[in-house]
């Protein structure tokens, strides 16, 4: 029997993965397990699927993402801490032909830009917001986030979220799903083969929206992992997410063109 | 000869906004200029010229309207006045790290605080010194009539894009509420996308295919790259320094003494000089156009010229003495006068201030 | 050729638009103006004050405390403003509502009755234009022909047809301004 070489398995047929293309080769600083290179990788795609690359304008947040223009091969703004949908806002407004984005993470969207998230929101700018929530501030060391569970423990709630004294966690989610400014809101998560296709079509109808020039805001949010936070096993963090996270921040579509569906 | 207007400096200021071009204005109402964004509303110019007018929910989200907006090479501009001015410097840091090309104004109110809505020049401090975080600059132009309002516009979005740099244009309530004769430049047609793309290479206008990502940033986790942006911003601020300091004298020729003073000030001031030299006082005036950069070299002359005291006219607790004390280096005599707290001084105070506190004092 | 001129009132009795009037006026004549209010809270009902500026010569300061002259029109500005007038200068007021009339023997003082001229001729509005009438007959410095040009210019196409009444208040003005007080 001939032996094989690399060049005889190294050929376009086989080929069952690649690197994405709208993806840099700068190594992601994210840690092993977690969701953020999945969330960047199929956003990528779908911008480079929908032949997008040439229109699109992403906006960087304050947080594990703020370097996420490191890895996203398409021009980037950073923004300040919680501000990204006032910027994505000023870029729409003066480009409207573009394709603008924001991708922020819980602390980032929730807390410090909620005022942000919910004018951009109510004002039916016609951007897609992808909103990371992993229920801590992972970049400055597991600090409580809006969307920490009650009892869940963190930095600065070490002994758990006592709701009593640090109030309750935010579904800003199923908030701005009410507003009439949001056009397609959903719940999505990238932990399995499964959810990452869904994830990534949820994506990519939200990116068809803003190309289709449908009135208001595309919002996928990403319930995802923080093993370092969670001071857990990456295995260890997705069965927790399963068990705690997706019972009180339930998957799937909420307002879907406009009209609620749950 | 353009058109000639009776108008408020609020509203002169949102029509050159218009006429300069701008794409785009983004804002929250404050008195004392409520009137720029209610002019520009009442206007239409996303008629006239395809303009986009745009209340923010707050003055952190307009400021940031205008970082992504300007990021993106469109000119655009805000306005606010001191509390709201505050609530921007989060911003204005983060436009000066992103070298953000933009232009926005202040129409002073009297703080601390809340303070007052009546006129006042205390944010000195907070335009020439950096106002928000980290090293940085910006330029300020100091109106000190209806017609420099408008003026200021077209100038402002010129030095903006020269130097991919915020403009200032400090004001008070009396610039900002008075009405005076003004002469509209004509209309400056908006850049076209094909145009700012040629441009402005460095401008998020979407990545062509197979050419290198735009990115605007004012983050470097690598302190040695942000010390050397850094040190290219201040050469920036250097070459901005060097050719752009905007002044005007008034009288100094034979001067013994000279006023100095911006904005409403400078024109107060220049009604105690005739009050002065009415009482045969050698008094002259330099108004400053330019804040920052600060006219140092022209001070330097005036006491080369033998001034023997200059005094600093405005209405603040003494910001801008500070500046021309440095610019004086001991040479002569310096000496603060001003009301603040929302109170403008009279001509007649002003001048009495000079007999009593510079020569006198 | 420099006049500095106060307007003070109660905020609705027209003084913003009078002084306003002044200056269009003004810029018709070629002349440089300046129109600085107070502003704010006051404007809504309390007091409203205005200074105009019109001079051959570029205007320095937009903020006096000394005028050449006053024009009062309530009690609240004749206590603030009575002191103001340079001497040798002019205050006119309306006698309407007015407890402590003027005392000061360095200016010339006179009297318009211009709440009741404007309610005999049965329309309150036209106030503010009898007091400028008044105020034209004492200074020509403002020429009726430039008023006419600059009320065409300030109003909305709209309101043009009610110029020939502003100019008969105008003219009404001039005729029922009387002294109170002149110097010898």
């Amino acid at each position: 029997m001939a032996e094989i070489t690399l060049e005889d398995i190294i050929k376009p047929e086989n080929l069952v993965y690649e690197k994405t293309r709208l993806m840099t080769d700068k190594e992601l600083s994210y840690c092993p397990g977690c969701g953020h290179g999945t969330a960047h990788r199929i956003t990528m795609e779908v911008i480079d699927e929908l032949g997008l690359e040439e229109n699109t304008i992403g906006v960087a947040p304050v947080g594990c993402s703020v370097l996420a223009y490191e890895f996203m091969n398409i021009d980037m703004t950073q923004a300040a801490h919680g501000r990204a949908p006032a910027v994505a806002t000023g870029i729409k407004r003066v480009w409207p032909d573009k394709i603008v984005f924001t991708y922020q993470g819980d602390g980032d969207l929730a807390a410090i830009g909620t005022g942000e998230t919910i004018h951009a929101c109510n004002r039916g700018e016609k951007i897609v917001i992808i909103f990371i929530n992993n229920g801590i501030y992972g970049m400055t060391g597991g600090q409580m986030a809006p969307t920490t569970l009650p009892g869940m423990k963190s930095s600065t709630s070490p002994y758990g979220r006592d709701v009593e004294t640090m109030g309750n966690p935010l579904k800003i989610t199923e908030l701005v799903a009410q507003l009439p400014g949001t056009y397609f809101v959903t719940r999505q998560a990238v932990h399995t083969p499964a959810a990452v296709r869904k994830a990534k079509k949820a994506i990519r109808k939200a990116f068809e929206n803003q190309r289709d020039n449908k009135p208001g805001v595309s919002f996928v949010e990403i319930v995802s992992n923080c093993n370092s936070g969670w001071k857990m096993t990456p295995i260890d963090a997705n069965n927790w997410m399963v068990d705690n996270m997706f019972p009180f921040y339930p998957m799937g579509d909420i307002k879907v063109d406009g009209v609620m569906v749950k | 000869m353009g058109e000639l207007k009776l108008m408020k400096g609020n509203e002169a200021m949102a029509e050159a906004a218009i006429r300069a071009g701008a794409d785009a204005y983004f804002g929250y109402p404050i008195t004392p200029q409520s009137e720029v964004i209610e002019y520009l509303m009442a206007e239409k110019p996303f008629e006239r010229t395809g303009m986009v007018v745009l209340q923010a929910e707050s003055e952190v989200a307009a400021i940031n309207m205008v970082y992504g907006a300007g990021g993106s090479g469109k000119r655009v501009m805000t306005s606010s006045s001191s509390p709201g001015v505050s609530l921007k410097q989060e911003g204005l840091s983060y436009i000066a790290g992103s070298e953000i090309p933009c232009l926005y104004a202040n129409v002073v109110r009297g703080g601390p605080g809340l303070g007052t809505i009546q006129p006042s020049q205390a944010d000195y401090f907070q335009s020439v010194k950096g106002g928000g975080h980290g090293d940085y600059k910006q330029i300020v132009l100091a109106p000190a009539s209806v017609q420099e309002m408008a003026d200021f516009v077209k100038l402002g979005f010129d030095l903006a894009f020269k130097y991919r740099i915020a403009v200032l244009i400090l004001s008070d309530g009396v610039i900002g509420q008075m009405m005076e004769k003004v002469e509209l430049f004509d209309q400056v047609p908006r850049m076209t996308d094909a145009e700012i793309k040629e441009k402005y290479p460095w401008a998020t206008t979407g990545k062509a295919k197979g050419t290198e990502r735009r990115i605007i940033t004012s983050l470097d986790l690598d302190s040695l790259k942000m010390e050397k942006h850094n040190h290219h911003l201040q050469a920036k601020y250097k070459l901005i320094t060097e050719n752009e300091v905007r002044f005007e004298l008034i009288g100094c020729e034979d001067a013994e003494y000279v006023f100095v003073a911006y904005g409403s000030s400078a024109r107060i001031a220049q009604k105690s000089m005739q009050l002065a030299r009415k009482k045969g006082i050698k008094v002259g005036l330099l108004r400053l156009i330019t804040l920052f950069p600060f006219p140092t070299k022209q001070i330097q002359t005036l006491c080369d010229q033998g001034i023997k005291g200059f005094l600093a006219v405005e209405m603040s607790a003494g910001q801008m003495v500070e500046d021309v004390q440095l610019s004086v280096n001991g040479r002569a005599k310096v000496a603060h006068y001003g009301r603040f707290g929302g109170i403008v001084h009279s001509p007649e105070e002003v001048e009495l201030a000079l007999e009593q506190i510079l020569i006198g004092g | 050729m420099t006049e500095e001129i106060i307007i003070a009132g109660f905020g609705g009795q027209g003084v913003l638009s009078m002084g306003k009037i002044l200056a269009y006026s003004g810029i018709m004549h070629d002349q440089e103006v300046s129109w600085m209010p107070s502003y704010g809270p006051e404007m809504r009902g309390g007091t409203a004050n205005v200074t105009v500026i019109l001079s051959d010569e570029r205007i320095s300061s937009p903020v006096l405390t000394v005028f050449d002259t006053a024009i009062i029109l309530n009690q609240q500005s004749m206590d603030k403003f009575e002191k103001s007038v340079r001497p040798g200068g002019i205050l006119i007021y309306d006698p309407n509502g007015i407890t402590h009339h003027p005392s000061r023997k360095d200016i010339n003082i006179y009297q318009i009755e211009g709440a009741q001229v404007a309610a005999e001729m049965g329309n309150t509005k036209i106030f503010n234009m009898v007091i400028l009438g008044a105020y034209m007959k004492l200074k020509p410095i403002v020429q009726l022909e430039y008023v006419i040009k600059g009320l065409k210019k300030s109003l909305p196409e709209r309101y043009h047809k009610l110029i020939p009444l502003n100019e008969d208040a105008i003219n009404m003005g001039m005729k029922h301004i009387k002294p109170y007080y002149l110097m010898n």
